[in-house]
């Protein structure tokens, strides 16, 4: 199991399209993949579960991955976050 | 004639006459499924499932036309909650253990989520859960055989007025010459106000009960700027706001008209005019407003979200594609404002965490600690030199001892360079007045640097002891407050007597209300943000230097943030 701590980028928070591009950055993993915020835990790979974290700009999200394939998982979801979601 | 008021969703103003949709509230009965056609309840979702998805693929590809790539991630979000376990997993659950018909098993699940929503204190958040009934609601007019409403059929010119319009409502206005919308439900920051503002379609939503108060052929003004609809207006209310129609559009093309005009007074004082640059995307739309250089370029987007530092190569090849494209012109790069807990994210042994980040490890605190982080950026900053016009800016300067060890690693890097072969410009060097005890330093510090950059946001927040972020105390944040006047007035006065360069960044510069004082102060630069670019250079066109000058006299003598206002509304300003 890897966990990593990554801080959400856009600007309005991880609302419709940057959960999309969360769950879809992760579709192709078989690990499990688990998000954390203040007590709150949903899958990451449901975009309803990920829209309902109601995750603002700024706040830290807790990215748990377990599986065969958890750090590239973890890679995946990293280079989504640094770029920023490519966001405008 | 009635006004109602509601939230204003997307700016204009339109006049006509309404057409009122009626309401799709889509009855599910509950109808109990013998045991043996459950499995045949379970395929019929599943089909409709697919016919959904069919559905999405043509909606993207109309938005893909309409707005282009990224409204098309909408969709793609649609498409992701059409495959979440809530639709793909839960439902199929309910149909099976409680023998329940696919419609009713579907709109339970979506009630369950709903209540979710409901309970979020976020209004953004909250609105999302109309992206989720508009795909609930495509399921279920495939389930009941229902066509969904085609707005598509509504071809006159026309104000729709409606109970509620979901995003695939809305996108299918464009291809309708509605002239604008009102619905009863609706928050600002929904994707149906998103999209409107996208499309550029005035909107006002919220106003609870307009589609029962409206009758189609009513006349209608919609007012998308203040979020008012006037039902069967008067013929004053009518030719006032036709009026405000066509001063509007004068006035989008004024603005347009001052990009690559100079920013001076109407007594003749020039101003530089630079914006503001957060994150490398901005460049193109920056190019277009022909600023007079950059006059902050934020490089905290390289140290974000990463597990080490960005290297030297990366940096001067990000830095060096900004100062190309602004070439003859200035940019002004700011060392890396970062704080203690994003170093042991980059793998380097720092701070986890502070109890107060804002008066912790951060800019030039942090970098004089971690010397080599600090001499990498100073090294492509020089390397980006090469290309044109650079300045160094750095954050967060309370000492003097911080210039002393900022200039002794700058020479340290310029020599390493040209021991390499690089020989490099002089660039100039400057340092963000942010902190109280910067500015009234300032007389010692300026023979040591080439420039100051004020930083108002920081400025105001510890002068003031303001932690904007705090809401019980996010009300005494005051740009307006004397003490930050007196030490504007302290900082630019220093600068002025050893004739060093003064620019101000932060949000002051792109407030309307707030220049009239800056340029009474006298700088020589504002760095302003790009979104209100050509609406400041218009303020400065707007007024006389003169006057500023005497209004920032008077606002000096003041005791109170009102006092000054009402000195700046007497002035008309």
């Amino acid at each position: 199991m890897i966990e990593k701590t990554l801080t959400v980028t856009p600007k309005l928070g991880l609302h419709a399209r940057p959960a999309a591009m969360f769950v879809q950055a992760t579709a192709g993993f078989k690990s499990s993949i688990m998000v954390k915020k203040e007590g709150v835990e949903i899958n990451g790979k449901s975009v309803m579960g990920l829209m309902l974290l109601a995750a603002e700009c700024g706040s830290k999200l807790v990215i748990r991955a377990n599986g065969p394939d958890e750090r590239q998982a973890i890679e995946a979801l990293e280079k989504l976050f640094a770029r920023r979601f490519d966001e405008d | 004639m009635i006004v109602i008021k509601g939230i204003a969703a997307s700016p204009g103003i339109s006049i006509g006459k309404a057409y009122v949709l009626e309401d799709e509230e889509i009855v599910v009965n509950r109808v109990e499924i013998p045991r043996d056609l459950l499995r045949a309840e379970v395929k019929r979702f599943k089909s409709a499932q697919k016919a959904t998805h069919r559905d999405l693929d043509a909606a993207e590809a109309k938005v893909l036309k309409l707005l282009g790539k990224q409204h098309a991630k909408l969709i793609d979000a649609h498409r992701l909650i059409l495959r979440d376990t809530l639709i793909t997993h839960d439902v199929p659950q309910r149909i099976l253990t409680e023998g329940v018909n696919a419609e009713f098993a579907l709109s339970e699940a979506l009630e369950a989520v709903n209540q979710q929503f409901e309970k979020m204190e976020d209004e953004f958040f909250r609105e999302r859960r109309h992206d989720l009934f508009d795909v609930g609601k495509r399921l279920l007019s495939h389930l009941l055989k229902q066509t969904k409403r085609n707005l598509a059929d509504i071809d006159h010119h026309c104000i729709l007025i409606a109970r509620n319009l979901l995003p695939s409502d809305t996108l299918g206005l464009k291809e309708t010459r509605v002239l604008g919308f009102a619905t009863d439900l609706g928050g600002k920051t929904s994707h149906t106000a998103i999209l409107a503002q996208s499309l550029e379609i005035p909107a006002v939503v919220g106003l609870s009960d307009v589609s029962r108060r409206i009758k189609t052929g009513d006349s209608v003004i919609l007012d998308g700027d203040q979020g008012m609809v006037i039902i069967n207006p008067g013929p004053e209310a009518v030719a006032k706001y036709q009026r405000v129609q066509q001063k509007s559009l004068a006035e989008d093309k004024a603005l347009e008209q001052l990009r690559g005009v100079a920013t001076s007074t109407l007594d003749g004082k020039s101003f530089s005019l630079e914006a503001n640059l957060d994150a490398p995307e901005e460049i193109k739309a920056i190019l277009a407003l022909q600023p007079d250089g950059i006059g902050l370029f934020r490089t905290e987007y390289l140290f974000l979200n990463r597990t080490a530092p960005p290297s030297e190569e990366e940096q001067t090849k990000a830095y060096s594609a900004i100062v190309k494209a602004m070439e003859p012109r200035s940019v002004v790069i700011r060392t890396a404002d970062i704080g203690g807990d994003r170093l042991s994210q980059l793998g380097i042994e720092g701070i986890k965490s502070e109890t107060n980040p804002f008066m912790g490890l951060r800019g030039v605190r942090l970098f004089l600690r971690h010397l080599d982080l600090f001499k990498t950026q100073l090294r492509a900053i020089l390397r980006s030199s090469l290309k044109g016009s650079v300045k160094v800016l750095i954050p967060m300067v309370s000492s003097i001892g911080e210039i002393h060890g900022v200039k002794r690693l700058l020479a340290q890097a310029v020599s390493e360079l040209a021991a390499e072969g690089v020989e490099v410009p002089k660039v100039e060097l400057g340092i963000m007045v942010e902190i109280p005890s910067a500015a009234l330093m300032l007389e010692s510090f300026l023979p040591l640097v080439d420039f100051i950059s004020i930083g108002t946001n920081d400025l105001i927040q510890y002068t003031l002891a303001v932690d904007r972020i705090n809401e019980h105390v996010t009300h005494l944040y005051d740009p307006f407050h004397p003490a930050v006047l007196r030490l504007l007035s302290h900082a630019v006065s220093a600068a002025r007597k050893q004739g060093k360069w003064v620019s101000v960044c932060g949000e002051m510069t792109s407030d309307p209300h707030a220049v009239p004082l800056l340029v009474g102060l006298g700088v020589d630069s504002l760095s302003v943000s790009p979104r209100m670019f050509l609406r400041i250079k218009q303020v400065v066109r707007g007024l006389k230097h003169g006057v500023a000058e005497k209004l920032v006299a008077k606002a000096l003598t003041s005791s109170d943030s009102e006092d000054i206002r009402r000195l700046m509304t007497e002035q008309g300003l």
